[in-house]
């Protein structure tokens, strides 16, 4: 990878699938986070017969499907890794052997603690997000899904593939009502995730010297100036 | 006396306590339908019965409260109970037995010795480990001790209850005596757990009969616990479930849904945590179980139930901090934090970049 980027003409950084997959994605995260709350607090049906209604039955069933939706795009994201360009493999695998990675990584920091004046540019992500992307987004995303999983095969009873594939995960964890406050807390480590996420990417569009937002739509990562 | 040379059969031992042929079958038949068999399995039962040796049953007591043997005399199985019970007090029980002290005490080398490497032993309660064991003195010696002593030729371990399965209240935090359960003291032998505070009798006496008639371990899930009574939630099972899946919750306990019997998911019941067989089996001769007498579940089979928060909430406070603060506690705080964080790089970033921008103009 060339050390700074220099090019002043802009470069297809978010392929089709990428972009597709982020606002599905998005989608299916913000479903996961209102119902998945609504599970720990659910509103409350007062009138009538139990067989009239079925409000916990939809909420759970929109959180199960859009799990599937996570673990199914992460399983997709993951395979573009694979097959798609550089830029698509940034997410899984940051340069932490790099030793430029690491220095860039500084001056991002300093960059967010106004300490520099500008920030570099990158075709890619900068070292500081990518970090961000894999610590948060991945591995905390993976451990939704593991535990998610975990909690679903409950349900599905024992037998079901998500018992057998991730049922080890409750007693490993501390048991069933363990697994669920883990859990819980996951999703507040995804929304602290996405308040900085948009934040930053808000941020960046405006103040550093490329495109961010506009790149997660167009695909286009776009430069404000041709200085190095 | 027409005592013969082959070994005393379960059938022998019944017949001499007075249960007649009739009886016998009957209790076969029981035993079959409680164990979810099929009709076919009567004859296998009887004819076990009828020519396998006996085996005996070894029940010792450590840290306990007792609760896992009055909940097994009140097994609403009376002939398994029967049938068990008077094999256990020819054996060793020293709650249930007749004889006690030096008497007692030699029953237990006895069985020990003649049914080497074949008996079952069921410990109530765990060994309290501090203090070499000194927490728990039974026959003037550390129940540890007599634990390891008579494990050693023991065909398999039954760990009743909570206590001997995960420790129960007595290894509840700070754990002062340092209870231990019965599987992390003895590691060589197969353990079946069945855990709950108590258990329910007929899990009890199911599991005893399961063993003595097949004379193999019933089928053990990952937590070494019987799937036919452990493989499903309380909350499976729950006929307040319907209540759940509409979202009717009690959220008092004297507001009107209480009184309507609706789902206490709410008000902290553990059911859908909890592995049990309550809401299927029921207690006291399947008159009712906690849910149905409108208490939620407290979850006392499941490992630690006493040190996860209280029995009152949905979501728990965690302890795992060091601090008693629940998920969403946490999590605000964290999310609090974090926008306060933002809202104020936010401002220093518009304000650098108006200075920067009246620099560039000037």
């Amino acid at each position: 990878m060339a050390s700074i980027e220099t090019l002043s003409q802009p470069i297809y950084v978010y392929e089709k699938p990428v972009r597709l997959w982020h606002w599905i994605n998005a989608l299916a995260i913000v479903a996961l986070a209102v119902t998945g709350f609504l599970i720990a607090w659910p509103p409350v049906v007062t009138s009538g017969e139990a067989s009239d209604h079925y409000l916990m039955g939809y909420i759970r069933f929109v959180h199960f499907s859009s799990g599937y939706v996570l673990a199914v795009g992460l399983v997709g994201r993951a395979y573009w890794a694979l097959v798609g360009n550089r830029y698509a493999r940034e997410l899984f695998a940051p340069r932490v052997h790099d030793a430029y990675w690491w220095q860039a990584l500084l001056h991002e920091v300093r960059w967010y603690l106004f300490l520099v004046e500008e920030p570099r540019k990158h075709a890619g992500h900068n070292p500081l997000a990518g970090l961000a992307m894999f610590l948060f987004y991945v591995l905390g995303s993976v451990f939704m899904i593991v535990t998610g999983f975990a909690l679903y095969g409950e349900g599905l009873g024992s037998g079901s593939w998500a018992a057998n594939a991730f049922g080890w995960v409750l007693p490993a964890l501390g048991g069933s009502q363990q697994v669920h406050s883990l859990h819980h807390l996951g999703m507040w480590y995804l929304v602290v995730f996405t308040l900085i996420h948009v934040y930053v990417a808000v941020r960046e569009q405006h103040l550093s010297r490329q495109s961010v937002t506009t790149t997660m739509i167009d695909g286009w990562r776009v430069w404000k100036d041709d200085r190095p | 006396m027409a005592t013969t040379a082959r070994p005393e059969t379960f059938y022998d031992v019944m017949r001499r306590q007075g249960v007649t042929r009739r009886s016998f079958l009957k209790f076969c038949g029981l035993t079959a339908s409680a164990l979810a068999l099929g009709p076919e399995f009567i004859g296998t039962i009887a004819h076990a019965m009828e020519t396998k040796p006996r085996t005996p049953v070894l029940w010792l007591h450590g840290l306990e409260c007792t609760c896992c043997s009055e909940s097994f005399i009140r097994s609403a199985h009376p002939l398994a109970k029967d049938v068990v019970l008077s094999m256990l007090s020819l054996d060793y029980d020293d709650t249930l037995m007749a004889a006690a002290g030096f008497q007692a005490e030699a029953m237990l080398e006895d069985t020990m010795q003649k049914y080497k490497g074949r008996y079952i032993l069921a410990v109530e309660g765990n060994p309290p480990l501090n203090e070499d064991g000194m927490f728990c003195i039974v026959g003037g010696k550390p129940f540890v001790e007599r634990l390891r002593y008579a494990a050693k030729d023991a065909a398999a371990i039954i760990a009743w209850g909570s206590c001997a399965s995960n420790g129960c209240v007595q290894a509840a935090r700070p754990n002062p005596t340092q209870a231990t359960p019965i599987h992390k003291v003895i590691t060589d032998k197969p353990i079946i757990k069945v855990p709950g505070c108590p258990p329910i009798a007929e899990v009890m006496t199911g599991v005893v009969t399961y063993m003595l008639a097949f004379d193999k371990i019933p089928e053990l899930d990952a937590q070494g616990r019987p799937k036919m009574f452990y493989g499903q939630r309380i909350h499976d099972k729950c006929y307040r479930r319907p209540h759940f899946d509409a979202g009717q919750f009690v959220e008092h306990w004297d507001d009107e849904a209480a009184r309507k019997g609706y789902c206490l998911y709410k008000v902290g019941c553990k059911g859908p945590t909890t592995y049990n067989a309550c809401s299927t089996v029921r207690w006291n001769n399947g008159v009712s179980f906690p849910i149905q007498s409108g208490h939620g579940c407290i979850g006392c089979s499941e490992e630690n139930f006493w040190d996860k928060g209280s029995f009152y909430d949905r979501v728990t406070e965690l302890n795992v901090f060091g601090v008693e603060a629940n998920a969403d506690k946490v999590g605000l705080a964290a999310a609090g934090a974090v926008g306060v964080g933002i809202a104020a790089h936010a401002a220093v970033s518009i304000a650098k970049k108006k200075d920067h921008e009246k620099e560039t103009q000037e």
